[in-house]
């Protein structure tokens, strides 16, 4: 590595880091939502009050109590220790699916940008056919033939996903294999997977990290659609997406905290999100 | 011309693929098809050797692939093992359902998600803020929750729409009153994304120097909008609107569980459940070419709009 080459990633990561000092008002609330959320959903187990899974007939639909901030849903459990609780899989879900499908999409991306030609040409026909498979229908596919569950449904969502970042990542690498860096480091003999890895993928990190947001929150709301179809997470587990529709027919008598409080978790996560990888990809394209 | 032909054969190809790709993944499907067909009651040697023999059970996978395409080509998809009826046909009587619902809601998400981002990206000032506040919002509400609101909200509190809709067949007024809901439930999301992104490109467009020339030479504003407004911030936004309208193909699933209308959607959830492999097989077809051919229609759209396109390079 130069001199020059040094100050340059360091630049970049100084700038990197400093991200969310500049995310602005808006910005800095949606970031605070989000790490609520991930709090929730790493010690919220811990946190719940009342056992999340023990159904009580008695108290089915009972409205908000002393102690029971949110009443209990239909099989009489409380609703705030099942939002807790269920935090876990409804966020570790669309993590699961944005790891899968980022790591998948670049590698497919710097292998394509990297081989160029023919290597090329393949892997973005491969993207082009498995684009003709919408993300629910993928995940229908795979619950029928693994049979339903959160792992088959995050697999196939990822799968899904995967022609969406690996074109919008292709293009990026390609950006920065025609750097003259790049041709640099060929010419000192640096190993191809040590650029690749070494180099131009932290320098993608910005967009990566854009585009990942953005679709943490495609994830989040196809993963919760299809926990609601019965194919994703299995009740009695908790999560938000099963909360939603196993308290539908409260809609329906007038009991509507129960669902309405799940679909607000997900909703306000989702928001948080997109406002993020909104703020994200815009720096991205002005940079 | 050959633009067209190029991408009618790119379509032809990659539905091919797809078509393989999802007779692959269910013939990997645990459970012997057999006991399917018999139900799981033991039945005679000689039974076995027809169902065989009638289904090709017992031949390579390759060609019982082929017999499948030789029938999907000629409108035969098989036979449901839960209805015991022709999958071309319990297809057939469903798809309306689902087809109405997309058209509908694409429908809602053009006219309103465009006007209420021409509006917006036109008009900067509190219609612009609150555009942009509301979208925000909505945009992040999954279909199934809209659903559930709806139906709560203007079914069973105030009563205007039916809750529950059992599909076409009751005259063209009721069936536009049953689907409005579902419409609505499913074009809320994409409306408000819809709405964001024309708004961008009608402010980026505005902001450009050859607008800024013509109304500075007083050309008047209504042909600036549409001459050299509209006109250039058509691409993207014919661009997000494909994306959207192609995506509720399969988001239809969703929103017709939740009214429990009997389109396409809910039944492949309901044979999914069931592992009715034939019928999982055929939706999931029908789907898979809707949702192509949709976007081969917009690819189309963007070779009118930006003659470049046709010329080999790509819409940005």
């Amino acid at each position: 590595m130069t001199a020059q080459e040094l100050i340059r990633t360091a630049r970049l990561r100084a700038r990197f880091i400093r991200w969310p000092g500049r995310l602005g008002k808006t910005g800095t609330a949606c970031a605070v939502v989000l790490a609520v959320a991930v709090l929730a959903a790493v010690t919220g187990p811990w946190l719940a009050p009342d056992n999340p899974t023990l159904p009580d007939l008695q108290l089915a639909w009972v409205g908000p109590a002393a102690g029971h901030l949110l009443g209990f849903d239909f099989e009489g459990r409380d609703v705030l220790s099942r939002l807790l609780a269920g935090a876990q899989s409804s966020m570790l879900g669309p993590l699961v699916v944005v790891a899968l499908a980022m790591a998948g999409g670049a590698a497919l991306a710097l292998t394509a940008a990297w081989r160029r030609g023919a290597v090329d040409a393949v892997i973005s026909s491969g993207m082009d056919v498995l684009f003709a498979f919408p993300g629910i229908l993928l995940a229908v596919l795979a619950t029928t033939v693994f049979g339903a569950g959160l792992t088959a449904a995050a697999v196939a969502l990822s799968v899904a996903y995967l022609p969406y970042v690996a074109r919008v990542l292709r293009a990026g690498a390609l950006r920065e294999r025609n750097q003259p860096y790049v041709q640099a480091l060929e010419v000192q003999g640096a190993s191809v997977p040590r650029i690749c890895l070494g180099h131009i993928l932290p320098n993608m990190s910005r967009m990566i990290v854009a585009q990942a947001t953005v679709l943490f929150g495609y994830a989040m709301v196809d993963l919760a659609a299809i926990s609601f179809l019965g194919l994703g997470v299995q009740p009695p587990a908790a999560n938000w997406g099963v909360m939603i529709s196993e308290n539908e027919p409260g809609i329906l008598q007038g009991y509507p905290l129960p669902a309405l409080s799940a679909a607000v978790c997900v909703v306000v996560v989702v928001i948080a999100v997109n406002v993020l990888g909104e703020r994200l990809l815009e720096r991205e394209v002005t940079r | 011309m050959r633009f067209l032909a190029r991408r009618l054969a790119m379509l032809a190809g990659s539905l091919l693929v797809a078509s393989f790709v999802i007779f692959g993944a269910l013939y990997l499907a645990p459970g012997s098809a057999l006991a399917a067909l018999s139900g799981g009651r033991a039945l005679p040697a000689s039974s076995v050797a027809i169902l065989d023999q009638r289904y090709h059970l017992n031949d390579p996978f390759l060609e019982q692939y082929g017999y499948w395409l030789d029938g999907v080509l000629h409108g035969n998809l098989g036979i449901s093992i839960t209805l015991r009826e022709n999958v071309s046909t319990l297809i057939g009587n469903r798809i309306w359902t689902t087809a109405g619902l997309v058209l509908y809601a694409s429908l809602i998400i053009c006219v309103l998600g465009i006007a209420l981002g021409v509006l917006a990206g036109l008009r900067p000032g509190w219609l612009d803020m609150s555009t942009l506040v509301t979208t925000a919002v909505t945009a992040a509400i999954p279909s199934f929750v809209a659903a559930i609101v709806l139906i709560g909200v203007f079914a069973v509190r105030l009563g205007w729409f039916p809750a529950l809709s059992s599909g076409t067949g009751g005259g063209f007024l009721s069936d536009l009153r049953a689907f409005t809901l579902p419409a609505v439930a499913l074009a809320l999301s994409s409306l408000a994304i819809v709405a964001r992104v024309t708004r961008a490109a009608i402010r980026e467009e505005a902001e450009r120097e050859h607008v800024q020339t013509a109304i500075s030479r007083g050309i008047p504003m209504r042909q600036v909008v549409q001459r050299h407004i509209l006109r250039n911030a058509a691409i993207p936004i014919t661009t997000v609107s494909a994306i959207t309208v192609a995506s509720l193909i399969a988001v239809s699933a969703v929103v017709e569980t939740a009214f429990s209308m009997n389109g396409l959607g809910a039944y492949l959830v309901q044979a999914a459940q069931s592992k009715d492999l034939a019928v999982v097989q055929g939706i999931s077809l029908v789907l898979v070419t809707a949702f192509v051919v949709v976007n081969l229609l917009a690819d189309l759209l963007y070779a009118v709009l930006d003659p470049r396109v046709k010329l080999g390079a790509r819409a940005a």
